[in-house]
């Protein structure tokens, strides 16, 4: 396994009386594309949470290159999550009122670069991705399937090292969700990025090099070898 | 048997000879066993007995290799017949990893192995839709090679699907067949 880059131990989170995560541990290298997958309600979207610093665990610790970020300020994680993590939900997100590049500049904009630097940035991954014809149409005016290559597009503009996809597809047409799988995953491998690609469909899992299989918040089975 | 269909259909496009008819449809049927050419000129044999094909004549040379066949009227009508047939809808109720999940719960006092089997069978279908999701992202990969692969891992898919609600309720049925 190459250099950990996400290190969970023993996470354990509740909701009320529910509990969401049992003791969970996992280990995710880096340039590794892991399928967290199970049934609703397993605790895989819980887990996506807590490794990418949305939600803190009640006990148990998530550590990046080794820092845990239980000990870092709300500002740092906020920080984390905007140059280092790249998140995209099953529905993609994207601000109704502006087009497909203000959409994908958005996190540079935050990020402090100039507008003229963001959007060509923006064009440029709009391009990669196979939607530089919706650059300046409004997320209503897209299908499916380019809003979620553009959404992708806004969660990758940052290169981020860590791509964290929630049911990415699960709002897809079976052609569509397989166009944005394919470019997801060839777009991390070529820039040996790691992706945490929570699924409950094994056609979706079938993507990753592993699976991390949930039930009832804990590891169900070792883990699936590439 | 339908392999038989298969060289009807490639007839319907033109007299060809047996190596012609094995090359195309080892590269037509591309994740189809490759057939032997012993059972292309079985199968010719066959289907010459049973007046759907004909010997068109003979190339220089001696030898079955250097027959051509063609088409009767006959094949025609019997291709057709089965390219129109619906197939039974089988529901494979049978399979072998139901029997083996029925069998881990004979005589046992709980469902330990039969989930332990069943986890098992889930790894070992989701590596399989692995390595055909690689083949048919494959940039070389033909439109062909991508629907075979489609083919195969959507019905990966639906055994994995069936396992995991079969991992639901494994304890009941474990019920069932200890009270049996």
């Amino acid at each position: 396994m190459n250099d950990p880059v996400l290190q969970a131990e023993g996470l354990v989170r509740s909701y009320g009386k529910t509990q969401a995560l049992r003791g969970l541990s996992v280990t995710i290298a880096s340039g590794e594309i892991v399928a967290v997958s199970g049934p609703s309600g397993c605790g895989k979207s819980t887990l996506l949470h807590c490794l990418a610093g949305i939600i803190v665990p009640d006990s148990g610790a998530v550590r990046y290159r080794g820092q845990p970020l239980g000990e870092m300020s709300e500002k740092q994680r906020s920080r984390l999550r905007r140059t280092s993590f790249g998140v995209l939900f099953q529905f993609g997100q994207l601000v109704a009122e502006l087009p497909a590049v203000d959409n994908v500049g958005l996190p540079l904009l935050l990020g402090g670069y100039q507008k003229r630097i963001a959007d060509s940035k923006s064009l440029e991954w709009l391009q990669r991705l196979g939607v530089a014809e919706v650059a300046s149409a409004l997320p209503s005016e897209m299908s499916g399937g380019q809003a979620q290559r553009v959404a992708l597009a806004r969660a990758m503009v940052t290169e981020p090292e860590v791509l964290f996809a929630d049911e990415p597809t699960g709002a897809l047409d079976s052609l569509a969700g397989e166009q944005v799988l394919e470019v997801l995953t060839s777009h991390a491998r070529q820039r040996n990025m790691t992706v945490v690609l929570v699924t409950h469909d094994a056609k979706v899992a079938a993507y990753a090099d592993r699976e991390v299989l949930l039930r009832d918040g804990a590891q169900l089975a070792a883990e699936v070898p590439a | 048997m339908s392999t038989a269909f298969v060289l009807l259909g490639l007839l319907a496009r033109g007299p060809r000879h047996g190596y012609e008819l094995k090359r195309e449809h080892d590269n037509r049927l591309p994740r189809a066993r490759p057939l032997a050419f012993g059972q292309v000129y079985a199968t010719i044999g066959r289907l010459i007995r049973d007046g759907l094909i004909d010997e068109a004549g003979q190339d220089k040379g001696a030898g079955p290799e250097r027959m051509s066949y063609v088409l009767t009227e006959q094949g025609r009508e019997k291709l057709a017949g089965w390219l129109a047939a619906v197939e039974e809808p089988a529901p494979h109720v049978q399979s072998t990893v139901l029997t083996k999940v029925i069998v881990a719960l004979f005589g046992s006092d709980d469902a330990v192995a039969a989930r332990a089997y069943l986890s098992a069978q889930r790894r070992a279908h989701v590596n399989r839709m692995r390595e055909l999701t690689k083949e048919r992202s494959d940039p070389q990969a033909s439109i062909a090679d991508v629907a075979a692969a489609d083919y195969a891992i959507q019905h990966l898919d639906a055994d994995v699907r069936w396992m995991q609600t079969t991992l639901d309720r494994v304890d009941a049925l474990h019920r069932e067949v200890a009270r049996s």
